[in-house]
């Protein structure tokens, strides 16, 4: 019993904290569930396209930002293109993908070149990919590249605007099929196929973990260089796992801006790495162990807290603002705290490692 | 294709960069502008940032690596420099209370971040990245609610919670800038920051060459031999952490009397990434570094930041040196985190 309570410590910790905040703020649940329903909807996929890395001994894939890059640059040009609804999603999405898979390939080969360090490499590289991504759509889109579009491009004649309106394919998918239903008079979105495909994407990576693919990744992760005397190889997985954590991430950020329906053109992404990690951890999954269902609880629990901070600060404190500090300090020091105990346990197994063998 | 040794040694990145400068230079040039004041601006700016990307240098003596987690020391010198400016205290004095209550808060802090860096061996930059946030982010919600009354300092309207900037003027806005200023050649050179940053520097100098120091490089550059010689590493890294986060609470408050505004908030979140590609551009490794690395990379970074703004401008419209500053920053700190153990 005891250990039981002391393993789901953090998640226990953070349905303490949002009852708390639930009960302070006197929010009702059909607000709550409105809430949840749609943010479950916007996050779910981004959150999943952190599992293969971590299977594969990747730890934290900080490079998903880089993902959600790609999917910003396949929406913008279906918006340019003025391909509305479904079929502009679905080129989107297809758009998306080879772009994330490049990306993905220098993302691995960089972590290759990184072992050991590939959670502030991949950090890094997201900064850095950032400033690439501004220099394409603030400074190359319109004088270097041809792309003429009054609606997105600064009045400058280059540059893409601050916003990118995505009406046209906003609630593509959510509304494919349309379900609604009154609960205490507040009106209950249910995307229905935003959840098939999240269920969908559960399943695949439940089966890919299955695969031959998947053994080998779980080796990896268990101990790199027992896998590369069994032939594994370890190199090329690496590579492997960091493309399909992109390109799932780029259809993550694409499924999440089809339901919120504006870009920002340059800070959409910058956050998408941290509280999908966040998200993640505060399931207590860690470094190097994480589930579906982890990641689905993660996401219920942070997004809960996240609906209910500001308002609980408003109502303890008279300022919302506080609660927007606040859970953005929760968000960090979720992360921070699971990178000392992971830091902490594998700095002891190596030293008891070496007191064996004299 | 085989690189001649030396440059190699000097390495792509910061060859390009360099040209990257020269390049910028040129253009500032043929275009005619004012170089003596994108001259004189440079320098400013090394002598603010100067003490920063001084921190960092015996964190990677001691082996602890890139410190990514500066932002703890830097919270320490901003918590004096608000109870400086509650106090009113005006001039030296402020600046002098401001380092003084920044070191006393930072040696702790320091210690407790040396602790943590022991037991999380192996990950101390990704630890201290998010250490620094975290931090960052707690201090925000504490800003908000500090019980500082002094009415220059808190909004106007609601009268609690500090402003996002703290203007310094009147107070100690330049004052180290002003003292021993002098002008060659048309130049301004805020003597009396750099003195400080200079006296810095000298002063690190000395330190590695006291016993305490003697010891930290040691236990860094060969444990085993440390361990055999009665040093014990775990100590000189705390040390090394200590000095380190005890500089950047120092190097804050001259960087914002220089600046002339305290800035708060989120403000320190992302302040570790361009001086960590200061000292990298210098020529400094994550397991080596000098002073020259802090003054060379110091000068060249900055210098660049100063003079893309201006110099871009003249040729295209829009701010470009944003992006420029955010390639050149995260570029070389990636070059240099494929690198540990290579070069």
């Amino acid at each position: 019993m005891k250990r039981a309570i002391l393993r789901y410590s953090v998640p226990l910790l953070f349905v303490a904290l949002c009852v708390f905040g639930i009960v302070v703020a006197k929010i009702t649940p059909p607000f709550l569930l409105s809430e949840m329903f749609v943010r479950i909807g916007r996050n779910s996929l981004l959150v999943l396209s952190l599992l293969i890395p971590i299977l594969a001994g990747l730890g934290l894939n900080f490079g998903i930002v880089i993902g959600a890059m790609a999917g910003q640059a396949a929406a913008i040009l279906v918006v340019h293109w003025g391909i509305p609804g479904i079929a502009g999603f679905g080129l989107a999405w297809a758009l998306a993908t080879p772009i994330a898979i490049v990306l993905g390939i220098l993302t691995g080969a960089l972590f290759n070149r990184a072992k050991g360090r590939e959670m502030v490499t991949g950090l890094i590289a997201g900064f850095f990919a950032n400033g690439l991504y501004q220099l394409l759509f603030l400074f190359a889109v319109g004088s270097l590249i041809p792309f003429h579009s009054p609606a997105m491009v600064l009045p400058q004649g280059y540059g893409l605007r601050n916003t990118v309106d995505l009406s046209s394919i906003q609630y593509a998918i959510d509304d494919l099929i349309k379900v609604r239903f009154m609960l205490e008079g507040v009106e209950i979105r249910v995307p229905v196929v935003t959840y098939a495909i999240i269920a969908a994407f559960c399943f695949l990576t439940l089966f890919l973990f299955r695969t031959r693919l998947g053994q080998q990744f779980r080796a990896m992760g268990q101990d790199a260089h027992v896998a590369t005397i069994a032939g594994i190889p370890v190199e090329r997985n690496r590579v492997v796992a960091t493309v399909l954590s992109t390109v799932l991430a780029a259809w993550g950020q694409l499924l999440f801006m089809q339901n919120i329906g504006t870009l920002n053109t340059y800070s959409s992404h910058e956050q998408v790495g941290m509280f999908a990690i966040a998200a993640l951890l505060v399931s207590g999954a860690t470094v190097t162990q994480a589930t579906v269902g982890q990641a689905l609880l993660g996401t219920v629990l942070f997004h809960t807290l996240f609906v209910v901070s500001p308002l609980a600060g408003k109502a303890l404190a008279g300022d919302a603002q506080i609660g927007e500090y606040f859970r953005v300090f929760v968000a960090y020091a979720v992360i921070t705290v699971a990178l000392v105990l992971h830091a902490w346990q594998s700095a002891r197994a190596s030293r008891e490692a070496s007191q064996r063998t004299p | 294709m085989k690189l001649p040794t030396f440059l190699h040694e000097f390495g792509i990145p910061r060859l390009l960069i360099a040209v990257f400068l020269i390049g910028l230079f040129g253009v500032a040039v043929a275009t005619h502008m004012d170089l003596k004041s994108l001259i004189s601006d440079s320098i400013v700016r090394v002598g603010r940032n100067g003490i920063l990307v001084l921190a960092l240098l015996p964190a990677i003596q001691g082996g602890i690596g890139l410190n990514f987690g500066l932002p703890l020391g830097i919270i320490c010198g901003l918590v004096g420099a608000v109870i400086s400016l509650n106090a009113n205290v005006h001039g030296f004095a402020g600046v002098a209370l401001a380092a003084g209550i920044g070191v006393a808060l930072a040696i702790p802090v320091g210690a407790g971040y040396g602790w943590l860096l022991n037991r999380t061996r192996g990950q101390e930059m990704m630890v201290g990245t998010y250490l620094g946030f975290a931090i960052v982010s707690m201090m925000s919600v504490f800003w908000l609610l500090a019980p500082f009354q002094n009415p220059t300092l808190v909004w106007a309207i609601g009268g609690r919670g500090l402003r996002t900037t703290l203007s310094l003027g009147g107070i100690y806005d330049k004052v180290l800038d002003r003292w021993l200023q002098f002008t060659v050649g048309g130049i301004q050179i805020p003597g009396g920051t750099l003195l400080v940053f200079l006296g810095f520097c000298f002063l690190v100098w000395l330190f590695f060459r006291t016993r305490m120091g003697i010891t930290i490089a040691a236990a860094r550059s060969s444990t085993q031999f440390a361990r055999a010689a009665g040093i014990s590493d775990e100590r000189t890294r705390i040390q090394a952490t200590v000095v380190s986060t005890v500089l950047a609470a120092i190097g804050i408050v001259v960087f914002s009397q220089s600046y002339g505004f305290v800035q708060l908030y989120t403000a320190p979140l992302l302040m570790a990434f361009p001086v960590i590609a200061c000292i990298l551009i210098g020529g400094a490794t994550v397991s080596r570094a000098t002073i020259g690395h802090v003054l060379v990379g110091t000068f060249l970074f900055q210098s660049i930041l100063t003079v893309a703004l201006p110099v871009t401008s003249q040729v295209i419209q829009g701010d470009i040196s944003e992006t420029a500053r955010l390639i050149i920053q995260n570029g070389m700190i990636l070059y240099a985190l494929t690198r540990v153990g290579r070069a």
